[in-house]
């Protein structure tokens, strides 16, 4: 078993600590995980990708072309990376700033306007733990308990912000449900 | 312990500061930054030192001066600037100090770019820096082996009072894979006083140690370049280290390849298999001394039609495994540079033309 997820954005969006936030959790989870950002030029222009790979098995080649899963923060990457995610796979959409879909048919997409929901409970900035939080709630890539001992210990320097993301982690999860 | 998510960088720096080292100097270029932000944090907290160099060159005789007083002192850079350290490797390997150098390989020649390479390998293995000497150089495949290698190359430095390096490509800097820092590695110092210029005093000797790299009388320089290559002999011996994936009887194509290359091939390897093509794979831990008579034997297996090299480089890995070969085989190169990693995907596509060619 293997799984691969894409985590594509803008820079602040926060993409490259939901794919160690993701990562944690796999490592929780016992199994092998790799994280990669992007470092090259295409990050000089502001964009941000990461991937992170997970499996019962030493992973393999870190450099995945067609990954099973998509997160898309923004729409310059829905449009990217839309086209290469594997039939079957989840494709998240920031609904809040993405008025189009991914234009598949073979996939699961989850819209969800994170934005808002963020707004709603009370920090902008937990944005993007609603959208990983929804993300594994509808992939099933690691256990959801799993994601919350992650949170934890990824915040354990600025423990004030854990509960704030812990309540983010149940909205994502409630709006995934509820699409 | 419990293990740790670490990016490559850290986790090396870290694994420095375990195996004892205290004194790390540094001249930042991508994509290995990060280690030196990390020890600018961390050494301080264990009473160590952090200099950044006004250059590489600079840095290259730090690590010299360093050396010479018998203390544990790494650097890491990359690409263009292992080339300016080159000069300083050549002497410190000349004056026999132990010390490590640790490359996160960009793709070149010239500035070239920022992203994942493997193009050091002659500079690495052949010498960048003139003059008859070798680096022991150990070539990682995750971060995991980098922290490890790292640890190990204190004392193998001390063994044999050589530069080592540790030879990583850009994504061994960057990716973030768990680590587990083991405690049972030997990382115990060896005794310097033989040779170190530590201070009289200090030592409570009454023998001065000399450290030199002028040798102007013909048969001096020439005994001293005898005892050097009885060193790298030595290391041929002792220090060959590889590693074998699916290589058995019924393997119709070797690949050879190391670092992140090679785990691009395992995943080739798994998927050909699932097709009924059976590969296998050397992957070089050391690169020098290289694991010659590995390739050898695993290109003799029965039913063996090719071998291929598999490299982030214009054909570089390909010299030493013909070398290897020694003409049993055919061997053949593919590879890609610039920042491009070759897919799981070409390299099939590579080794089913080979296969079918050979038939």
């Amino acid at each position: 078993m293997q799984r691969e997820v894409q985590f594509a954005g803008f820079g602040g969006q926060g993409v490259m600590l939901m794919g160690q936030i993701l990562a944690q959790a796999a490592m929780i989870e016992g199994y092998e995980v790799v994280w990669i950002p992007s470092y090259g030029p295409e990050m000089r222009g502001g964009t941000a990708y990461c991937t992170v790979v997970l499996g019962d098995r030493p992973i393999g080649s870190p450099i995945i072309r067609n990954p099973q899963h998509l997160v898309a923060m923004n729409r310059p990457s829905l449009e990217k990376f839309a086209p290469t995610v594997r039939p079957g796979g989840v494709i998240f959409v920031n609904a809040s700033i993405i008025p189009v879909g991914s234009g598949r048919t073979d996939v699961d997409e989850l819209r969800v306007p994170i934005v808002e929901l963020a707004r709603d409970l009370g920090n902008v900035k937990a944005a993007n733990i609603i959208a990983l939080a929804a993300f594994v709630a509808r992939s099933r890539v690691v256990r959801f308990e799993a994601l919350e001992q992650a949170v934890r210990d990824k915040f354990a320097a600025k423990a004030k912000l854990i509960p704030l993301n812990l309540q983010a982690l149940e909205v994502g999860r409630n709006a995934a449900a509820g699409t | 312990m419990a293990k740790v998510l670490m990016k490559g960088n850290e986790a090396i720096a870290e694994a420095a500061v375990r195996a004892g080292c205290r004194n790390y100097f540094a001249y930042p270029i991508t994509p290995q930054s990060e280690v030196a932000e990390y020890l600018s944090r961390r050494l301080p907290e264990v009473g160590g030192v952090f200099l950044q160099g006004e250059s590489e060159v600079a840095v290259s005789y730090m690590i010299f001066g360093a050396a010479a007083t018998g203390e544990r002192v790494f650097t890491t850079s990359s690409s263009p600037g292992i080339s300016l350290m080159s000069e300083g490797i050549s002497y410190i390997a000349a004056a026999e100090l132990p010390c490590v150098f640790v490359n996160i390989m960009r793709g070149g020649p010239g500035l070239g770019g920022i992203l994942p390479s493997q193009a050091d390998y002659f500079q690495a293995v052949k010498g960048g820096g003139h003059g008859d000497y070798r680096l022991l150089v150990l070539a990682p495949a995750s971060v995991q082996e980098a922290v490890e290698m790292m640890m190990e190359a204190f004392p193998l430095a001390e063994k044999y009072r050589n530069p080592v390096m540790i030879l990583g490509d850009g994504l061994i800097g960057q990716m973030m894979e768990p680590v587990e820092f083991r405690d049972d590695l030997n990382t115990e110092p060896a005794p310097a006083d033989d040779w170190a210029t530590s201070g009289m005093d200090r030592r409570g000797r009454d023998r001065r140690n000399l450290i030199r790299t002028l040798y102007l009388v013909p048969s001096e320089l020439n005994a001293h370049n005898l005892k050097l290559k009885a060193k790298y002999d030595r290391m041929r011996r002792e220090e060959v280290r590889w590693e074998n994936y699916a290589v058995d009887p019924s393997i119709r194509l070797l690949l050879v390849s190391y670092g992140t290359m090679s785990r691009v091939c395992r995943t080739a390897i798994d998927r050909l298999r699932e097709e009924g093509l059976a590969v296998g794979m050397v992957r070089p831990k050391t690169l020098f001394p290289f694991p010659r008579e590995a390739v050898l034997a695993a290109a003799r297996q029965g039913e063996v039609r090719a071998v291929l090299s598999v490299e982030m480089s214009m054909g570089q890995l390909v010299e030493d495994v013909e070398w290897s070969v020694r003409g049993v085989r055919p061997v053949f190169w593919f590879g890609k540079c610039g920042g491009e990693v070759p897919t799981p995907e070409e390299v099939m596509a590579e080794a089913r033309r080979i296969l079918r060619e050979s038939e």
